[in-house]
């Protein structure tokens, strides 16, 4: 079955079972390695993208869901090739230690930052705390949120 | 309008009474304390005041902001209005700080205040009245020892007449009986002090009994279901749909550790009340389960731990929405006895589905279950930001058809609108 997807601003013809995970055809079929697969259950967070602009787990999104909805992964928040102002925060920050978590981070983070420029700590906390990073580094990405708020 | 008509009289018959109670219902204020007149407290009643006000729930309602516990201010919406739940942290101004053990006593009682106000039963003061004096005093001890919080809390929005607090003393003398529970002998001890705590401190009725126009709880259709911030409260007693009868020790474990493997996650506002009850004592939370499931014992339904099932062939009709529920859902929902890590049981075995109406279905879809931080419980992610209407809709209404064999619901749509808005 064709199904049409509209990622990162260009369209894409996918064959594949209308039942399959989005995130399997993004890193599959698109080649777009950014968002990973976690727990395939919808509850670490690693495999987050945006659905017209709303944060989502891909790795329970059926392809058949997402109807002319567009989709944003962490490649197609680049600005000019180059990592966009929240993506540098977290380079700046060094905020990765396996990197696994990161993709899903910075898109989570990035719905934060597009309705509340300057949230308070525990505003921070509160929006991320549905993404799950196992190797501790929250501090550092604590950090990266508030280096990409007050740039 | 017959309802409207109903209403306007009902509201006259409580003015008059509100008059004539008045006088009768009168209550002096009682003097303030000043902070050294504060009882000392010891350990064992301190603890013993912590398990009786997580079994009581007080922390749901008076949650002030960023969790300062006790602070209140939360906004609780009634038909009548909203009120706002009071500060009950022993701050002097703004909290119960001047508050006598003899004061909070007469509060629980009766539900008037230090000052001799008269207290909206929005406070489940007709449960509170049946708390003994010694559990009273712990959980005075218990309250008056936490962190004074400097919170001051906004006026009540109600109209007329409900804003004019003597109309409640009315409300008192139709409704509200402060008589204390007898003892039943034919029963076990156990029974009768689940009896105590459910029908008291617990104040499971104010959710799980339906109440009349004016607020009051039916005493006649005693735990046949109620409703809660738009979610439906399922019915304790014969009526219960669960296709598994709930038996005491299932209940136990659901409201201790907020899940049972045959009955599934509490959901809503339920959710508050299991995370409190896993603070509560073991044996009071046992004895809760024991009156709890004797209420529904004579139900028809069997309990036989059976096995789950996966459900009708519904796929004509459903056609477009199966491989949404398949790549979703059917992970998790898998209808295998291996729950997995997100703990979510066959859909056979869920009330929910089984409801007249859509609401906790819909709202769960939306809503997702989280545990709450620093808890590990069963999860689902929030399906409202994935899906849009007409798929939520196609998938409360599949999995209506596929796991149950009940007529289709025809407040789907509603239902997800209302639970879109956070409303009820």
């Amino acid at each position: 079955m064709t199904i049409a997807l509209h990622v990162n601003g260009d369209s894409h013809e996918i064959d594949a079972d209308p039942s399959t995970p989005l995130l399997y055809v993004l890193r599959n079929e698109l080649a777009l390695h950014g968002p990973k697969f976690g727990c395939g259950l919808g509850q670490c967070g690693a495999c987050l993208v945006h659905l017209d602009g709303r944060a989502v787990f891909s790795c329970i999104l059926p392809i058949a869901a997402v109807g002319e909805r567009k989709i944003t992964t962490l490649e197609g928040l680049i600005e000019n090739g180059k990592p966009n102002k929240l993506q540098q925060a977290f380079i700046d920050e060094q905020a990765a230690q396996c990197g696994y978590c990161i993709s899903g981070m910075v898109m989570r983070a990035e719905t934060l930052l597009r309705v509340n420029r300057h949230p308070t700590d525990d505003e921070i906390r509160q929006h991320m705390r549905l993404n799950l990073c196992r190797c501790g580094t929250h501090a550092a990405i604590m950090r990266a949120i508030k280096r990409a708020a007050v740039a | 309008m017959p309802l409207r008509r109903i209403l306007f009289g009902a509201i006259a018959v409580i003015v008059i009474l509100a008059l004539g109670g008045f006088a009768w219902t009168w209550r002096p204020a009682i003097a303030p304390i000043s902070a050294s007149e504060r009882p000392s407290v010891d350990e064992q009643t301190y603890r013993r005041g912590a398990e009786l006000a997580a079994i009581g729930d007080c922390n749901v309602c008076h949650v002030g902001d960023s969790g300062k516990g006790y602070a209140g201010g939360r906004a609780i919406p009634t038909p009548f209005g909203t009120i706002f739940a009071t500060n009950i942290t022993p701050d002097m101004e703004t909290g119960t700080g001047g508050w006598s053990e003899a004061a909070f006593q007469r509060a629980m009682h009766e539900g008037v205040d230090r000052q001799g106000r008269q207290l909206y039963p929005a406070f489940p003061y007709d449960h509170f009245t049946k708390t003994t004096n010694d559990d009273i005093h712990a959980l005075y001890a218990f309250l008056m020892s936490q962190p004074a919080v400097r919170n001051a809390i906004p006026a009540n929005e109600l109209a007329f007449p409900l804003n004019f607090r003597p109309t409640i003393a009315g409300w008192k003398i139709l409704f509200f009986r402060d008589a204390p529970l007898q003892k039943d002998d034919s029963k076990s001890e156990e029974w009768n002090r689940g009896r105590y705590l459910v029908e008291g401190l617990g104040h499971c009725g104010s959710c799980h009994t339906p109440r009349n126009i004016l607020g009051a709880e039916k005493q006649s259709s005693a735990y046949a279901g109620g409703v809660a911030e738009g979610w439906d409260a399922p019915p304790l007693n014969t009526n219960s749909y669960a296709p598994q009868r709930w038996t005491a020790d299932q209940l136990a474990e659901y409201l201790s550790t907020g899940w049972h493997r045959l009955h599934g996650a509490a959901a809503g506002p339920m959710a508050d009340v299991t995370d409190n009850l896993a603070k509560a004592s073991t044996q009071d939370v046992r004895a809760m389960a024991a009156y709890i499931a004797s209420l529904s014992a004579q139900s028809p339904v069997p309990n036989n731990a059976a096995a789950p099932w996966n459900g009708n062939q519904v796929a004509g009709t459903f056609a477009e929405i199966i491989p949404i529920y398949t790549g979703a859902c059917a992970n998790c929902h898998n209808d295998q006895a291996d729950v997995g890590p997100s703990k979510a049981i066959s859909l056979s075995l869920s009330s929910a589905l089984r409801k007249q109406g859509s609401a906790n279905a819909v709202r769960v879809i939306l809503d997702g279950v989280q545990p709450r931080p620093g808890f590990s419980g069963a999860y689902m992610p929030a399906f409202g930001s994935m899906f849009t209407d007409q798929q939520i809709a196609s998938l409360a209404e599949y999995v209506r058809a596929r796991y149950t064999d009940l007529p289709q619901w025809t407040d789907v749509r509603e239902e997800i609108s209302k639970g879109r808005q956070g409303g009820s």
